[in-house]
């Protein structure tokens, strides 16, 4: 479904601030692949992301989705292929439009707009119904502007918008780690959910080990730019935190250290 | 005095146009675009040269259009393509178009009369006519000469063209943004990266709205010239600030809560807008002091929503515990 060669990305090359975020990265995704991504501070885990949404050009190395290449392609014609949510909740949805027309916007992902209505009657009971699944109540609400929906509600409708047109892979980058750890459970719920019921591949970015243990049937860390560990099945299922952190220590030769990382509970 | 007001709603009706390009950029891109100065006037002078040279005036109001379309392009192409600033971008595309605009016209100024030796013939000539035959065939009864007399007048008939104009224009918007393009315009201007995210070119988006923007300018210029009868070099000066102007009195006015409600604003911004200078000129006011009245207007608008702050937060000062709810409210 995914490779991702030898993928290098330098920041500021050249200058004082060059860092080197990417560093012969190499991952592949299996078909229905959910993998969780934990690592410390800097990373490159969003990087990664980034990479593979096409937000910036890589230096080096190819990413293939399903068979294309699509190393070249700038990031919006990557969307076809991906389903993106951000950290910030502000960042998935136009908050000065209304949730209907967000959730159009989202229906058409990677089609060209054309000059028909934007949104059309059938659309807008199957939204109602879709909407009704999230439980938020947002289902009477379809007129109203994103803007004023909680930073939970707009994660799960950008949540629902990634994944309305089913996506090759996708992508979630610490995507609770903004909300209250109530609202954070129940939208991890929502997207594993979501997840199994469509039988997506996805790539989850988060900073709590618990979560990252217990959702997905992949987990890799990450450090430096590069993928140090990889577990799937079984043996994934066996990690602790405290197994987990060993193992870190025993790679990189360093103390794991991320300021937002919920070691214990 | 009637007189006065019918040609303040007329000239209102035609600003309307530009007021509503510049809503494009302003409010649903979130850019301030300065190109309007430069091709409000490059829309007047086309019309004037093309309408000199007996051309169909509405064929020339189309021309125009497109003049604005490509000025906006070139903004356009220089903020997104060359990574320039939005505003600086547009400072350059109004400044090349000052000497496009005296290189269309030749010189600084083309009258556009509609009497005399040179007369031309505008938009406004047809309808002007058939006026004054549906009165001609009534008998001037003395008692509603008055009447007659407005019927017959240069303002009303331009008044009416504006009417039109505007109503067949803000239908065309209120429909283009409800399409699925329109649509992704307006998410580009609230956020650029979730709009990439559903597979949309921001570039292309933004290209598309400067140029529809810029169009409607252009095409507001090529009416108010034949309006005011002449084109000027000058004419563009200040338009943005009056564009500004008439786009927040409209908001205040009639208000923002849905875009029907908020394109009919638009117009009557503009309109209530040239009210209050027909009046304030009718006070007395020297015409070279209006830019200054209207920029210290718009001023006192934009800082609108601080003074209330303001005033709140002195207001909960004195009055303690009650006004915690005001602030609330405000
Ligand atoms: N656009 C950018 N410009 C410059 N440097 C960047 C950019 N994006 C990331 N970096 C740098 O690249 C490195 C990797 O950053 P990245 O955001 O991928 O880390 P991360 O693993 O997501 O960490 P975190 O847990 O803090 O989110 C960091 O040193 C960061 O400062
Ligand atoms: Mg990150």
């Amino acid at each position: 479904m995914l490779k991702m060669i030898d993928i290098h990305k330098t920041f500021n090359a050249g200058t004082v601030n060059e860092k080197k975020a990417l560093n012969g990265l190499n991952l592949t995704l299996e078909k229905g692949d959910f993998v969780a991504v934990i690592g410390g501070n800097g990373a490159g885990k969003s990087t990664m992301l980034n990479a593979l949404s096409g937000v910036w050009p890589v230096d080096k190395g190819e990413i293939i989705v399903d068979g294309v290449n699509i190393t070249k392609k700038v990031e919006h014609q990557r969307a076809p292929y991906l389903g993106r949510v951000f950290q910030d909740p502000m960042m998935g949805t136009a908050a000065n439009m209304e949730i209907q027309e967000n959730l159009a916007l989202a229906l058409r992902r990677g089609q060209k707009r054309t000059l028909r209505w934007g949104i059309t009657e059938k659309e807008r009971r199957e939204y109602k119904e879709l909407l009704a699944t999230l439980d938020l109540g947002l289902e009477n609400r379809m007129t109203t502007k994103v803007g004023l929906l909680s930073g939970g509600q707009r994660q799960a409708l950008t949540l629902l918008m990634a994944t309305l047109r089913q996506p090759k892979i996708l992508l979630l980058d610490e995507h609770t780690a903004a909300l209250d750890p109530k609202t954070a459970a129940k939208v991890l719920e929502l997207s594993d959910k979501i997840i199994s019921d469509n039988g997506l591949t996805a790539l989850m970015v988060t900073h709590n080990m618990k979560d990252a243990i217990k959702h997905g049937n992949r987990l890799i860390m990450m450090n430096n730019g590069q993928i140090i560990f990889d577990v799937k099945g079984e043996e994934k299922k066996n990690l602790t935190v405290n197994s987990l952190l060993q193992k870190f220590t025993e790679i990189s030769g360093s103390e794991f250290a991320n300021d937002r990382m919920l070691l214990s509970e | 005095m009637v007189n006065i007001i019918l040609g303040a709603i007329a000239l209102g009706l035609l600003w309307g146009i530009m007021t509503l390009g510049v809503h494009l950029t302003y409010r649903i891109l979130d850019v301030a675009d300065l190109t309007v100065e430069g091709t409000i006037t490059t829309g007047g002078a086309i019309a004037a040269i093309m309408i000199t040279s007996g051309i169909n005036p509405w064929l020339s109001c189309l021309a125009a259009l497109g003049a604005g379309l490509i000025g906006g392009l070139v903004t356009a192409l220089l903020h997104t393509k060359l990574k320039i600033p939005a505003l600086l971008s547009g400072i350059l595309t109004m400044t090349a178009c000052y000497s496009i605009n005296l290189r269309i016209m030749g010189k600084a100024n083309i009258p556009l009369p509609s009497t005399g030796s040179n007369k031309v013939e505008t938009v406004f000539t047809p309808v002007h006519e058939l006026m004054k035959k549906l009165v001609g065939e009534y008998d001037d009864s003395a008692s509603a000469a008055w009447f007659y007399d407005i019927i017959c007048s240069k303002n009303f008939s331009a008044m009416l063209v504006g009417i039109l104009v505007i109503i067949v224009i803000s239908v065309i918007t209120y429909w283009f943004f409800g399409t699925e393009l329109g649509c992704a315009i307006r998410a580009t201007g609230n956020n650029q990266k979730m709009v990439r995210a559903q597979g949309i070119s921001t570039t292309l988006m933004i290209i598309i709205c400067l140029m529809l923007s810029n169009g409607l300018v252009a095409l507001s210029g090529a009416f108010i010239a034949q309006y005011q009868a002449y084109a000027d070099i000058q004419m563009g000066i200040g338009s943005i600030v009056i564009g500004l102007a008439s786009l927040i009195i409209g908001e205040v006015l009639i208000g923002t809560k849905t875009f029907k409600r908020n394109l009919v604003a638009l117009a009557v911004g503009a309109v209530v807008y040239r009210i209050i200078i027909a009046l304030v000129m009718a006070a007395g006011m020297a015409a070279n002091d209006l830019k200054l009245f209207t920029a210290i207007t718009v001023t006192l608008c934009l800082s609108l929503p601080l003074i209330k702050d303001k005033l709140n937060k002195i207001v909960s000062k004195r009055n303690g515990e009650a006004a915690v709810t005001a602030e609330k409210e405000g």
